[in-house]
């Protein structure tokens, strides 16, 4: 048995240990390439949102190498997503792929489904070697993240910004080689003190809250980067979203990690009062907690038609002009071209700055 | 007192409940105008770009409301209307878009109806929003059991091929006749609120009976047989009207008298891009057709499209009794 699965930010490298603990042979699809959008646009719904194209395309490409069973998540509604998983299997064997498709969802009606599906998984190992398994992607995870932080800190203070990119995705490789948990922490250590020995700027840099849909906040491939986009123009981002903190929330039952995500539900109050399935509820309390904690501006970004991120959309301008914050929010689909986004960044972060400076010399008069 | 209810979204599910209900709590129901040119104008102008057109026509409905000086205004946050099962995350969020995009609104009486996982809270719910006219438990309870009834009453005329708009309007007391003679037998599917309103679907249902089609929609079938027909696929679809348009699409390719079967999208509609795929696949032996609309109206084009179905369904009629003719490339 091959395992595949798709891709989503740096989650393959936890995967990969996770899977490789669970004594299963994994084949990450290649990263994300104009070949996989390709792939995954001529064999998509076309009204589909983006992702579903970007996981199609990337099962295409490992099934080419090799892959024979994938794994995916899946869902209840009221999101999409929820149903990605049936929509992509009946895609695939239309193009006379051979595979086995598992689906972790939680059950609708019948509770052995999911344990059969847990157990086709790991079938060869012992319960102890499973948890060892979860640990050991869990701290991976955890590494990452913690140079990603460090990262986003300095990309937009320091003078040599191709240097902190470099460092940025040296450690990754390495946390992905290492074959240890400690190797792994070491490997973040040595990265975030390197960081740490660049020349900074003076100044301070403007700061920006990134909100939205989760799966285009985490694959740099879907946002084009926005991140670092940002970061060059001394921009400083702060994500609404890391990989470890959704997973807490969403599949350990909050019980992993302190979760904030009851008093984001208690600030998104006045704007939005129900849950809307994906993250839409997030979005919305996120914006508030970014104006309240005193950003200069927030960009929202999600898929094209993407509907919990269309609800907050709608709801966003009234933050903005309660909360006193200007927000933009973007879309992306599959049409790519920097150029348009870069612009319209750029002109945002002019728009703050000289918000900023207006702010700042009208404080010095009083 | 006088309520106000958007003729838009769920007015094409529940209109006959909500109007007896609050006319027997002694309100004064108004509602909004057909859909028209200028409800979509002022729609367009409310809403994000990125919202579906029925929900662009919603916000139009309520701007003209806003204008009939009523004293309130119901926008239903409907989450889910059948247990495990949903509508869709921008009707959930409906009430807090509405408020935070139009600013002169009268009271809105936005009572949550989520009876995914239980309906305890549904009873609660309606007697507080009953409560507003008056304080007599029992009375709200039986004009919701009227509504209730009525709404059942409505929805039996959906058997003699009435779609659900048209049984509205008739049981609002308007006459109603369809042709009687048909050549063609066409199932036409899709969200009852984009396909029934005859803004957003270009008249469509209408434009096939003049060609002279017998037009079948989910309500005129047989609800059991479409939930076995529906039952059929790996994953429940967890979409209610979803669920019933595969349902329906699965039911129509097993009936000998339908000739084909179009399917009503609407652009960049969550739901239907995924429905729409699996139907695509699954149906086989049956022309089936995929008309995607928003509000960039072309009805020139439209027309054309159905006009060659109809064609190519006439002729494949023809030719059915001497040759096999494959439905799809």
């Amino acid at each position: 048995m091959k395992i595949t699965f798709p891709h989503m930010g740096n989650m393959h490298i936890a995967i990969k240990a996770l899977m490789e603990g669970l004594k299963l042979e994994v084949v990450p699809p290649p990263p994300i390439s104009k070949r996989t959008f390709e792939l995954g646009i001529k064999n998509s719904p076309e009204f589909a949102c983006m992702p579903l194209k970007i996981n199609l395309g990337n099962f295409i490409e490992a099934l080419e190498n090799g892959a024979d069973t994938i794994v995916m998540a899946g869902g209840w509604g009221p999101c999409r997503f929820g149903y990605y998983a049936q929509v992509e299997r009946d895609i695939l064997e239309d193009l006379g792929y051979k595979f086995k498709m598992i689906v972790l969802e939680s059950p609708d009606s019948k509770v052995y489904d999911l344990t059969n599906q847990l157990k086709s998984l790991g079938e060869n190992v012992s319960l102890w070697e499973a948890i060892k398994a979860i640990k050991y992607g869990w701290s991976k995870l955890n590494a990452l993240e913690l140079v990603e932080r460090q990262f986003d800190y300095y990309l937009p203070r320091v003078w040599d910004k191709n240097r902190v990119e470099k460092i940025n995705d040296e450690a990754a490789v390495k946390i992905d080689e290492a074959a240890s948990k400690t190797e792994a922490q070491a490997a973040a250590m040595n990265a975030i003190s390197e960081m740490r020995l660049l020349d900074l700027k003076l100044n301070q840099p403007l700061k920006v809250g990134l909100v939205g849909e989760i799966y285009t906040l985490l694959e740099p491939a879907a946002n084009y980067d926005i991140c670092r986009l940002l970061g060059r123009m001394d921009v400083e981002v702060s994500r609404s979203t890391y990989l470890s903190e959704w997973l807490n929330d969403h599949v350990m039952g909050g019980w992993v990690k302190k979760s904030n995500r009851k008093q984001l539900i208690a600030i998104a109050k006045p704007y939005l009062n129900y849950e809307v399935g994906g993250h839409g509820l997030e979005t919305v309390g996120h914006t508030v907690n970014f104006a309240r904690m005193k950003h200069d501006g927030i960009i929202q970004i999600g898929p094209l038609t993407c509907m919990p991120e269309i609800v907050a959309q709608s709801i966003i301008p009234s933050i903005s002009e309660r909360e006193g914050i200007p927000c933009m929010t973007l879309w992306f689909d599959e049409l790519s071209g920097t150029a348009g986004l870069n612009t319209r960044l750029e002109a945002f972060a002019d728009m703050i700055r000289r918000q900023k400076i207006r702010i700042n010399n009208y404080m010095k008069e009083a | 007192m006088r309520v106000g209810i958007p003729r838009s979204l769920f007015y094409y599910y529940y209109y006959p409940l909500w109007k007896t209900f609050f006319q027997d709590l002694g309100a004064e129901v108004v509602t909004s105008d057909w859909t028209n040119r200028l409800t979509v104008e002022k729609g367009i102008e409310s809403a994000v770009d990125e919202a579906c057109f029925p929900i662009k026509v919603y916000y139009g409905h309520v701007r003209e409301l806003c204008r009939k000086s009523i004293d309130y205004i119901f926008i239903p946050r409907l989450v889910s209307v059948e247990p495990r099962s949903y509508i869709c995350p921008k009707f959930m969020g409906l009430p807090d878009m509405i408020k935070a995009a139009l600013h002169d609104l009268p009271s809105v009486i936005d009572i949550t109806i989520d009876i995914s996982k239980t309906n305890k809270f549904l009873d609660r719910d309606i007697i507080s929003v009953g409560n507003i006219f008056t304080n007599n438990k029992n009375r709200i309870k039986e004009a919701y059991h009227h509504g209730q009834y009525e709404l059942r009453k409505c929805r039996e005329l959906c058997k003699d091929d009435y779609n659900i708009s048209e049984a509205i309007r008739i049981w609002d007391g308007e006459q109603l006749v369809l042709p009687s003679t048909y050549n063609l037998n066409i199932g036409v599917l899709g969200h009852g609120y984009s396909l029934y309103d005859q803004t957003i679907s270009m008249n469509l249902i209408d434009r096939l009976r003049k060609m002279g089609c017998r037009v079948q929609v989910v309500e005129t079938l047989d609800r059991n047989s479409i939930e076995v027909k529906a039952a059929e696929i790996p994953k429940r679809i967890f979409w209610t009207l979803g669920r019933k348009a595969f349902g329906s699409a699965l039911f129509m390719e097993g009936q000998r008298d339908i000739d084909g079967i179009i399917y009503l999208a609407c652009f960049g509609c969550g739901p239907d891009s995924m429905i729409g795929e699996i139907i695509e696949r699954k149906i086989k032996s049956k022309p089936f057709m995929m008309i995607t609309v928003d509000e960039h109206t072309g009805e020139a084009g439209m027309v054309t499209r159905l006009e060659a179905f109809c064609d190519m369904l006439a002729r494949r009629r023809v030719a059915a009794n001497e040759d096999y003719i494959s439905t799809h490339g």
